[in-house]
Order: structure tokens, then sequence, then C-alpha cells
């Protein structure tokens, strides 16, 4: 099972093991992950499961669609170049040691 | 001192105090009672991918269960709260009573039934409101399978999406003069009237259901038109009612919903309510809101003002809908609106329908639209 690190908007880190097919929101909940909101359950509705991937990943994972953009646009920290929504990521070993930063709102 | 927190009902506003509790550092007692068969688990996919067998039921938990250990939150499931005995500060279940310093009452809302003189004698009637309804439902969704869906609310409309994409043959009657009556503006109907025509839903609007006989193994409807549909299932989405029963029974405020006050406290000053089931001042309305966002908002607040925070709850209404390909993000509440302006988005088959109120931007519903939504969440402050 891939492991993921999240880098919290404190700047502490929380490991976590993830089970292939999760979404990174979904393992973001289940391990109480702080900033990870995610009010519409993954629907990409809400822009509150808002992460950074670092460079080396962000080319790897599955294109951003329009809608995810559009929503990016209005998160509630501002969109960076490796902003995601984490609902729309799914686990697999292309995350695997990842290291996922979660951005602190202004 | 507060020692022990009891919270009936263990759905998302349940969860959500519960939580909020921890990470607010209380260190009593959190007990949550459960009446379903489950973990704590969303609802919204329910009538969505759940219902479409795109995710298993693992998926639907919001934590896994080494969470509850590790925050020390007590959870019991099938045990229904039966009455509150308010001058003991116990919850009396079936397996005995639960001593609290403070309650709070996350009980949510249950589906509407169709009379027992109309759906009597009936098999294959369903309702949605949770995963053991979904379980049921689910493997009547199948190809050549005839579904009549009464209302055209977005749980009809979501039912009816899944339905067709599972290859079902769907009619769906309303009973007012068009779907989204009560919630949306014409455009937004008309929007949706067309989607699911497209899809090859029957829609006839300002139809009731007139009656529903056994037809072998099959069943006969007559609308209220009086015309005739053979069907193998009915489902019925004609809203919901609070449950309020327990509240209104120990002599707590009620309207409907339980009512509580801006800062979620019922008329008992021990007992506290959120989600769904609780009836709050907002507008100058007594008013209810069906959300997952209300009831998160909701509860924490509740959570929070337990341990002192006297914080006045002012929501944020927001909603959203999934049918085939469209997505519907509603910002703000419609209710009282004098006029509702239409306009395309960018992207085709993208529309935003905005309400006012003597020219002033109260909500609005957006179809593929991501940006107009996020915008007019921005403008309306929420």
């Amino acid at each position: 099972m891939p492991n993921i690190t999240f880098i919290l908007p404190d700047g502490k880190e929380q490991g976590c093991t993830a089970r292939d097919g999760l979404s990174l929101m979904e393992v973001a909940l289940q391990n109480a992950v702080p900033g990870i909101i995610a009010e519409c359950n993954g629907s990409a509705a809400c822009a509150t499961c808002h992460i950074v991937v670092d460079d080396a990943l962000a080319p790897m994972l599955d294109p951003i669609s329009e809608h995810e953009s559009d929503m990016l646009d209005f998160t509630a920290a501002p969109r960076a170049p490796g902003s995601r929504l984490s609902c729309q990521i799914k686990v697999d070993g292309r995350v695997d040691g990842a290291t996922i930063r979660i951005p602190a709102e202004v | 001192m507060i020692k022990k927190i009891v919270i009936v009902g263990a759905g998302q506003a349940g969860l959500a105090a519960a939580a909020k509790l921890r990470q607010e550092g209380f260190q009593g007692s959190v007990t949550m009672l459960g009446d379903e068969n489950a973990m704590p688990y969303q609802r919204p996919p329910l009538s969505k991918a759940y219902l479409l067998g795109k995710i298993e039921a693992e998926r639907l938990s919001f934590r896994n269960n080494d969470f509850f250990h590790q925050q020390n939150i007590g959870i019991s499931q099938n045990e229904s709260a039966l009455e509150i005995d308010r001058a003991a500060k116990d919850v009396v279940t079936a397996h005995g009573r639960h001593g609290y310093d403070q309650l709070i009452l996350a009980t949510g809302a249950g589906a509407i039934k169709l009379p027992a003189s109309m759906a009597g004698g009936i098999g294959n009637i369903f309702y949605l409101r949770n995963k053991a309804d979904a379980d049921r439902l689910r493997p009547i969704l199948r190809e050549g399978a005839r579904l009549l869906v009464v209302g055209g609310g977005y749980i009809g409309l979501e039912v009816a999406a899944a339905a067709r994409q599972a290859g079902a043959e769907v009619t769906l009657v309303e009973m007012a003069p068009r779907i989204l009556n009560r919630v949306a503006a014409e455009p937004t109907a008309s929007y949706f009237r067309r989607l699911h025509s497209s899809q090859g839903v029957d829609i006839r609007e300002g139809i009731g259901l007139a009656g529903l006989k056994p037809d072998g193994a099959a069943i006969m409807a007559t609308l209220a038109d009086g015309s005739k549909l053979t069907i193998d299932a009915v489902v019925v989405g004609i809203g919901v009612r609070p449950n309020a029963a327990i509240a209104e029974a120990a002599g707590l405020a009620t309207d409907g919903g339980i009512v509580v006050d801006e800062f979620g406290r019922t008329s008992d000053a021990s007992i506290w309510a959120a989600g769904d089931c609780a009836s709050f001042s907002y507008q100058g309305e007594r008013t209810r809101i069906e959300s997952v966002p209300h009831a998160i908002d909701q509860a924490e607040h509740v959570a929070r003002n337990i341990l002192g925070a006297e914080l006045p709850y002012r929501p944020r209404p927001w909603f959203w809908s999934d049918q085939y390909s469209i997505k519907l993000q509603i910002a703000g509440f419609n209710r009282g609106y004098d006029r509702a302006t239409v306009s395309q988005g960018a992207a085709e088959g993208s529309m935003t329908v905005s309400y006012f109120q003597e020219e002033r931007l109260i909500a609005v519903d957006c179809l593929n639209d991501a940006r107009s939504f996020m915008l007019a969440k921005r403008q309306l402050g929420l």
C-alpha cells in the first residue's frame, strides 16, 4: 500500500498508509488530517480539499479537468503551480512516497 | 464541569460535533448513539455514485475505526434513543440509560412515506434516506426494469438519473405544476427537464400518483389523470420530515423541527440540536436547512458553544447535485426571490440562474459552471 506524507498547514508532518483506489481526500479524511474538510464528500463541488503536490509528482498525475481548474481558481488558500483537489486524485503507485502539502489559508 | 456529552444520531452532524469536541480539547466522555447498523457514513453518494455501484460501502465511511479509538469517541450502533428523561438527564434506549451533562440531538430527518391507503399490500416501494434503503434499491435498478419515481425534487431526479444510467425505464411524476417547484426557478427546472428527457426519462408534471395495485409480480400505478402504468418498483422522493418526536415528547420546543437559538441551544439549556433536525431563525424566518455543509457547520458551532464559546451560528448555505454528467452547484438561499435571470457560461451546456430580491443577489444555481458558483459564493460571503 502506498505511503504518503502530508505536510500540515502548521508545517508538521503526518504519514499515512493509503489503500489503492481511494482518493487522496479520502485518505486524508480517514486519517483525520487537519486542513482537509471535504464538505462535498468528493464531488469536486466545494474546493475544501485543496492540496499542493510537488513538481516531480504533478506531471505524473491525471490532468486537471476544466471544472477542477475553475474550482482551484477560488480556493481559500491561493492556487499554486502544484495545486489540486485531493478528491480528484486516485491512490496508486504514482503517489507512493509522495509528499503532499496542505496549504494554509491566508 | 461537563463530564459526559451524549450525541443522539451518528450522521454528518453527530460526527462533526464529536470530532470538534475532541479537537477543542474536551476530555470528558463523548458517546454517539446511532440507530443504524453502520459506522458514520456519507449520505450524498447514496443517490449518486453508491446507487450506481461506482463506490463500495467501505468508501462511504467518514473515518476509519482507529479514529474513534484514538479520539476516544464512544459509538453505539443499532441503538435508537427512545426517550429523553430531562429530570434525570438520561437518554433512554432499549439497552439502558445514558446519562449526560450536555446532550446534542443530531437526529436528522426521515423520508415522508406514501399514505398507508396507497402503499398497503404493495412490495417494492422504496425510499432513499439511508444506506439500507440504497442497498435494497440497488439490485432493482437494472437493464429493462420499469421504475416509477414519485416526486420531482433533487432526490427524485438523482434517482431517475442513476436508474437510467443502470438501464432502467423511468417515469417520473410530479404533483406540482413542475419539477423542482419548491426549490428552483423555472429555468433550472427546464434545464433538468430537457436533460432527463434527452436521457429517456418520461417526465410528467402536474400529475400526482392516484393509486397502486398489485399486478402479478408487478405493480399497476394509476396517475391522477387516469393513465395507468405497469411498473416493477416505485421510488418515492416527496420530501423529508425532521426527526423531532423524541424532543417533542420530552417537552422541548418544536415547530416541525427542534427549535434552537442562534447558539444551537434548545429550550432546555443542557440540550442542543444541529443539522437537518434543527429549526433556527434565519432571515427573520424559522428555517431548516438540509445540506452537508450546514450540518457540519452548525454541529461544530454547537460543540464549541457547549464548551463556552458563545458563538452565534450564521449559515453559509450551499448545495450540490450530480445528474448524468451535469454538476449543479447552488450558492445561497433563494427563499423570497422576486426575479431570476439566466446567463450562459463559457462552456457548452453551462448555465447559471441568479436569484435576486429587490435587486440584491441572494442565490445562484450553477449548472456545469464552477467559475460562476465560486464567484457568487465569494460575492455572497459564503
